[in-house]
């Protein structure tokens, strides 16, 4: 008897202790996606999507073009058709197009998308045509797992209207095997007289870019140029631009707007930080690639993960794509918080302040939602939960061109990067840490999120492309684009643009 | 015939006339007069007032459109040019004529915006191959990057696009002459350049004209081009007003705005392609 209760005991324990591996190997086969992990147990992974039938119904989703975020929603869609029954339509749209391509429809009161895919900033325009994350996934296992801050820039004043599938901020990546290397560090300091490291300013970051700017410094024949940047006239260049600001314009002493003063509504665009800051901008069009100031994200990516550059910052997707296993610099990069500034703008005393100043900028991202008006609207959220499933999720963030980012804070284990995707520890380390410290930082800057975000971030890539064009000074170019942003408060209502501000202006001053 | 039998008849084609062309055309004048935008959708009545904005504080639209008119009537020059002596080679009896006619429609064949893309990767600074083979000669021209340069690489990508069309018509039009004057133009003894200036050119004059307003028409509408190729970068320096006009719509969902300045567009179109095609026909036509 004790024999048979014995070995009964050892085969319950060895079912429990291997019961994850059987269940992952099970998935894995069928989706090989997730061979690294396996399916992970959650309320929306590929066993609970399994138990659901959605035979008979069809899903419409609007994303954007392949690969960014493209590929991974069709990739999803596919397995959630294997494991549900359903049949899923998936549209592709350029970046550009995806705002006008799901208001269209809203304003019309249709609903052609039951998902529509955009970035985080559209939350004030869109929420009105959108319907609440329900309240089962807000406590589903994966949703716990997201961390505070991209809860908020999924939200608007404590409702949930996009579903969490990505996390952006910018932030800097750099040639490791660069500014470690102490040959470089010695020709430097000879040619210079300062020290070869990580820049901590803007102003570093210049001399240093400036430096490595058009000569071959990793020997492979190509030259190689300072830093790779988003310049071109789009409707992303902005975010770069306010990355390039935050140091000398967010002052943690001044709350109550990075943006607008929150009182008066009185645009700070063209302050003394932000002019410093687009002098920075208009200095670096000498250390680009050529032809750097028409690179787009695309030509960013490609540029720095393709080696060209020492220095880059934006997304997380250049960093990706340099530590892929087909990258020629993978395990040769590093990633720092943005470089800072040595003096700070105090925008109520009307003066600089010279001390040390630094402030991350958790910049906007995708973001997706589910239309009110749509019919399949269960399914619409197990399609969302599923694609940001723990294996879907972990799968995902080791491809690079996926863009999809650690947003929740079990991405934050470098053992994640080191083991499922071959990481040198130190670099996993350094990346971790570098995302860790801005969800941590009590200076950060929000996305702007007011009625009209689109007139407002479009009148700054026109001014500032003005600028690195040599069209118009720093000053002039930020005084067209503070005049614009009055015009259009002004017509939007400035009742209606600060009650926005405010919730974002919270955020920043740690009040949310 | 019942004179009602004969509105009988017309009611389809004036049906669909209205609805494809009159409606929108109202439309857009009543979208013109509402502040339609992103934070307050539908059609409210503001009067003139998207008007008086574009009258008196957008510079930008002006600004594009003195641009554009630059870009059409240079494109459009080049394409007549280039085209008329293109379908004038063929349509003499060259050695592989017909292989020549449809080699050089190629381009007009191609989807303008894929082309677009492979000419913005052919003119890439650091990538592309135009400037790794100019570099020989220590030459890396700023394709996309300089202002004036950036307009003339949208001049470039225009006329390779829709030269052909011009060829193609032109071609017809040279294909159509009568082959009296030539006969009386050879008895007489008349160089090849005199029978060009004297008698193909005139008789050419009705054919181009319309083939130069059909692509001024086409023109003034670029926009994939710069899209693709600049978006209208750098600065605002390739901006034209359909440029313009998209980004204030479907960016920045200005709607009512961009309607105004859609409106207002066309009946500058409208006007100036009038006084284009009287100037033409007074200037070819004088005899």
């Amino acid at each position: 008897m004790k024999i048979i209760k014995t070995c009964l005991t050892a085969v319950i324990s060895s079912m429990m202790i291997f019961s994850p591996m059987a269940y992952a190997d099970k998935w894995s086969d069928q989706f090989p996606h997730i061979k690294a992990t396996g399916d992970i147990p959650g309320d929306c992974s590929y066993e609970e999507m399994s138990k659901k039938n959605y035979k008979g119904k069809t899903l419409k989703i609007n994303t954007h073009a392949i690969p960014v975020m493209g590929e991974p929603t069709a990739l999803h869609a596919e397995q959630f058709e294997k494991l549900t029954g359903a049949k899923v339509e998936v549209t592709h749209t350029p970046a550009g197009d995806l705002y006008s391509k799901a208001m269209v429809p809203f304003q019309a009161g249709q609903a052609p998308y039951d998902i529509v895919f955009g970035f985080s900033n559209f939350i004030n325009d869109w929420k009105r045509y959108l319907a609440p994350v329900p309240k089962k996934y807000m406590n589903s296992t994966e949703m716990k797992d997201v961390t505070k801050s991209h809860m908020g820039v999924s939200s608007w004043d404590g409702t949930m209207y996009q579903y969490p599938v990505d996390g952006d901020r910018h932030y800097l990546k750099y040639r490791k095997d660069v500014i470690d290397n102490p040959e470089m560090q010695k020709k430097y300091k000879a040619e210079t007289g300062k020290d070869l490291k990580v820049p901590t300013t803007w102003k570093e970051y210049a001399e240093m870019a400036k430096f490595f700017n058009g000569w071959d410094w990793d020997g492979d024949g190509e030259l190689e140029y300072g830093s790779a940047e988003v310049m071109k006239k789009d409707d992303l260049m902005f975010a770069a631009f306010f990355s390039r600001s935050v140091a000398y314009a967010k002052n943690p002493r001044t709350p109550g707007g990075f943006f607008f003063d929150l009182e008066t509504m009185k645009p700070n665009i063209n302050n003394p930080g932000f002019v410093e800051a687009l002098t920075d901008w208009v200095e670096a069009t000498k250390y680009v690639p050529p032809g750097g100031t028409n690179f787009g994200l695309g030509d960013e990516i490609g540029s720095f993960g393709g080696g060209q550059t020492l220095f880059s910052f934006s997304w997380d997707d250049a960093f990706i794509a340099a530590m892929q296993d087909d990258s020629p610099i993978k395990n040769k990069v590093g990633a720092a918080p943005l470089p800072g500034a040595n003096k700070v703008w105090n925008r109520v005393s009307n003066s600089w302040e010279n001390q040390y100043n630094q402030a991350p900028y958790i910049v906007w991202g995708w973001a997706v939602g589910v239309a009110k008006k749509s019919k399949v609207k269960d399914m619409a959220f197990d399609y969302l939960c599923f694609f940001s499933n723990g294996a879907n999720h972990q799968a995902d963030l080791a491809i690079g061109r996926f863009g999809v980012n650690p947003f929740k804070n079990s991405d934050f284990d470098p053992n994640i990067y080191i083991n499922s995707m071959g990481w040198d520890p130190e670099i996993a380390n350094s990346y971790t840490q570098t995302l860790l410290d801005m969800e941590k930082s009590k200076n950060r800057v929000f996305p702007l999120r007011v009625p009209g975000v689109f007139e407002f971030t479009s009148a700054v890539a026109t001014g500032t492309s003005k600028a690195l064009a040599g069209q118009l000074s720093p000053q002039e170019a930020l005084d067209e684009v503070a005049k614009e942003w009055e015009a259009i408060v002004s017509r939007v209502g400035k009742k209606a643009v600060r009650d926005a501000y405010a919730v974002g202006v919270k955020m920043e001053d740690n009040q949310l | 015939m019942n004179f009602k039998h004969k509105y009988f008849f017309l009611f389809p084609g004036l049906f669909v006339l209205i609805g494809i062309l009159i409606f929108p055309i109202i439309f857009v004048v009543r979208l013109s007069l509402s502040g339609w935008n992103s934070y307050n959708p539908g059609l409210d009545f503001i009067g003139i007032e998207n008007y008086i904005r574009l009258f008196t504080d957008d510079p930008r639209f002006w600004e594009s459109f003195f641009r554009l008119s630059f870009l059409s009537v240079t494109t459009v020059i080049l394409q007549y040019v280039i085209g008329f002596a293109l379908a004038h080679m063929v349509w003499k009896d060259i050695k592989f004529k017909r292989f020549f006619r449809v080699l050089f429609l190629v381009p007009m064949m191609t989807t303008p915006v894929i082309m677009t893309v492979i000419w913005r990767t052919f003119f890439h600074e650091s990538l592309g191959p135009v400037n790794d083979i100019l570099s020989n000669f220590g030459l890396s021209p700023k394709w996309l990057t300089d202002p004036a340069l950036a307009k003339f690489t949208v001049i470039i990508v225009e006329v390779w696009q829709w030269t052909p069309f011009m060829f193609l018509l032109l071609l017809a039009g040279l294909l159509s002459l009568p082959k009296e004057p030539f006969l009386a133009a050879a008895i007489d003894g008349a160089s090849p350049v005199r029978k060009f200036i004297y008698v193909t050119f005139p008789l050419m004059a009705p054919i181009s004209i319309g083939a130069i307003i059909i692509r001024l028409i086409e023109a003034s509408k670029i926009m994939d081009t710069v899209y693709v190729l600049t978006s209208g970068g750098p600065g605002t320096s390739t901006e034209t007003s359909s440029f313009y006009i998209f980004i204030k719509g479907l960016r920045e969902f200005q709607m009512g705005y961009a309607a105004s300045m859609s409106f207002t567009y066309l009946i500058i179109m409208i006007i100036s392609l009038t006084i284009i095609a009287k100037v033409l026909t007074k200037l070819l036509l004088k005899e």
